[in-house]
């Protein structure tokens, strides 16, 4: 067994979430400085030139990217060899929430009760969390700021087995078609497909940070992500939803064994930031 | 691209005829932000025909909640959020006046068509440049609903505010008349 302090997993979680709000990956970059290439209309360049000076900005002067700093999601792996210690896990992890967000000064967008309070808990927590076991000795993090433009436009359906390929690419292209300009196009694609209604969304949401335009590992399943992106770019939604030739940078799918009866197809939708990090205790 | 047109706020009727969709603006002067729980507050004293804590004429509300400022700026990151979601309470405040909205994403029909009724503007700013957008902030306060938290009601000074034209006082709609020119 192999010992870790709780107060270790909350400074990692405080370092991940201020590096997810202040720097955009690498490959998310060079993506955008692909699409600026790409696009064809003049307002639709005008604004990936904006997008991607306002994320070199935010990187040298470590401020937020987008003022909507997230809901804060989190992904744990912990190996079965870990003896966790010194205090609980969520507190922990809840904990290096509040502190990144206060000390980065990040805004604090949660409401304590959805429907009738909604009163701001004023620490951004609590967090979502996904907690998994898996062999090994680690614990490894994925701190995920998660805007609700685009979670806003998610969508779920419950397909039939006879629906198949085409059920799935109707209804994603549509699910984006609707979505239009609010999500802060260009975006990127989350498609979870099979397992049940909750867990195809949950797999939706990790597809999003997969890296930028790598493709599924399994052959037909990388072409339908190819052929979604295309047909979403063929909607000339554009940057910021003012017309283009990009409307999605990527759109990555995971998929899981599901039962006889249905083909659950969850559509995460993120804007072209798609803010992660990840780090290894 | 098209040349950037300056304006200043508050916004009259003559200088809001001549923009139009597509058109890009600088703007400067005072603007306000505000987002759902304070658009659900004035909708609600409107109703029941209280004063708001803005006078509404003239000016141009900016669908917006910043982050906090870092010690030694004037504003923390601030960019549009999404429009939709004040849409059943727009009409009502551009019957009081109200000229101006900078968002982003979809408005309905009533809100266009009160757009064009009231003679007001539309603008969108880019979503998710706030770190940019926040270099025109040159000054910012809460003015009102402190306790709202990130959606209290912020008065920014901007100069040189990027935006772009995309519902104009004629109804014209840049989200109707763009992405069809780039579908296949």
């Amino acid at each position: 067994m192999r010992k870790v302090k709780t107060s270790q997993i909350k400074d990692k979680v405080k370092e991940l979430f201020l590096k997810a709000n202040f720097y955009i990956n690498s490959d998310l970059m060079q993506q955008l400085e692909k699409a600026l290439k790409e696009e064809n209309s003049p307002l639709g360049k005008h604004v990936l030139q904006m997008i991607i000076e306002n994320n070199k900005i935010a990187s040298r002067e470590e401020v937020p990217i987008c003022q909507d700093t997230g809901l804060a999601v989190v992904f744990v792996e912990v190996g079965q060899e870990v003896h966790l210690v010194d205090g609980d896990f969520a507190e922990a992890i809840n904990q290096g929430v509040k502190e990144a967000y206060k000390e980065g000064y990040l805004r604090k967008s949660v409401v304590d009760d959805p429907v009738f309070e909604r009163k701001n808990t004023k620490t951004n927590t609590p967090a979502i969390i996904y907690t998994n076991i898996v062999p090994g000795d680690k614990i490894k993090l994925l701190a995920m700021p998660k805007g609700f433009g685009g979670e806003n436009m998610s969508t779920i359906a419950m397909l039939k087995p006879t629906d198949g390929k085409k059920g799935i690419i109707d209804f994603v292209v549509e699910t984006v078609k609707k979505a239009g300009p609010n999500p802060c196009p260009p975006t990127i694609i989350g498609v979870g497909v099979g397992g049940t209604a909750d867990k195809a969304m949950v797999i939706a949401k990790k597809a999003i940070i997969r890296k930028i335009g790598q493709s599924n590992k399994n052959s037909k399943y990388a072409a339908l992500e190819k052929e979604i992106l295309t047909k979403i770019n063929n909607l000339g939604i554009g940057p910021a939803g003012l017309g283009g030739n990009i409307s999605s940078l990527a759109v990555h799918i995971d998929y899981l064994p599901t039962h006889i009866a249905g083909i659950p197809v969850a559509v995460n939708v993120c804007c072209h930031a798609a803010r992660h990090a990840e780090g290894l205790l | 691209m098209k040349e950037v047109i300056k304006i200043t706020t508050p916004l009259n009727e003559k200088k809001i005829i001549q923009l139009k969709a597509g058109d890009l603006v600088k703007i400067t002067g005072y603007i306000y932000a505000a987002r759902d729980a304070a658009h659900k507050k004035f909708f609600e004293l409107i109703k029941r025909n209280k004063k708001l804590p803005i006078d509404l004429k003239g000016k141009i509300i900016f669908y917006a909640g910043p982050t906090p400022a870092k010690p030694g700026y004037s504003c923390g990151s601030v960019g549009p959020t999404t429009s939709y979601r004040m849409d059943p309470y727009t009409p009502s405040l551009l019957e009081k006046g109200l000229k101006g909205m900078i968002g982003k994403g979809f408005r309905s029909k009533e809100v266009i068509d009160s757009i064009k009724k009231n003679k007001a503007v539309y603008f969108v700013a880019v979503g998710g440049a706030a770190a940019l957008i926040a270099k025109s902030v040159k000054k910012s306060e809460v003015i009102a609903y402190e306790d709202l938290g990130a959606e209290a009601i912020y008065r920014f000074y901007v100069e040189d505010f990027p935006a772009i034209v995309v519902v104009d006082s004629a109804g014209n709609n840049l989200y109707e008349t763009e992405p069809p020119k780039y579908r296949k």
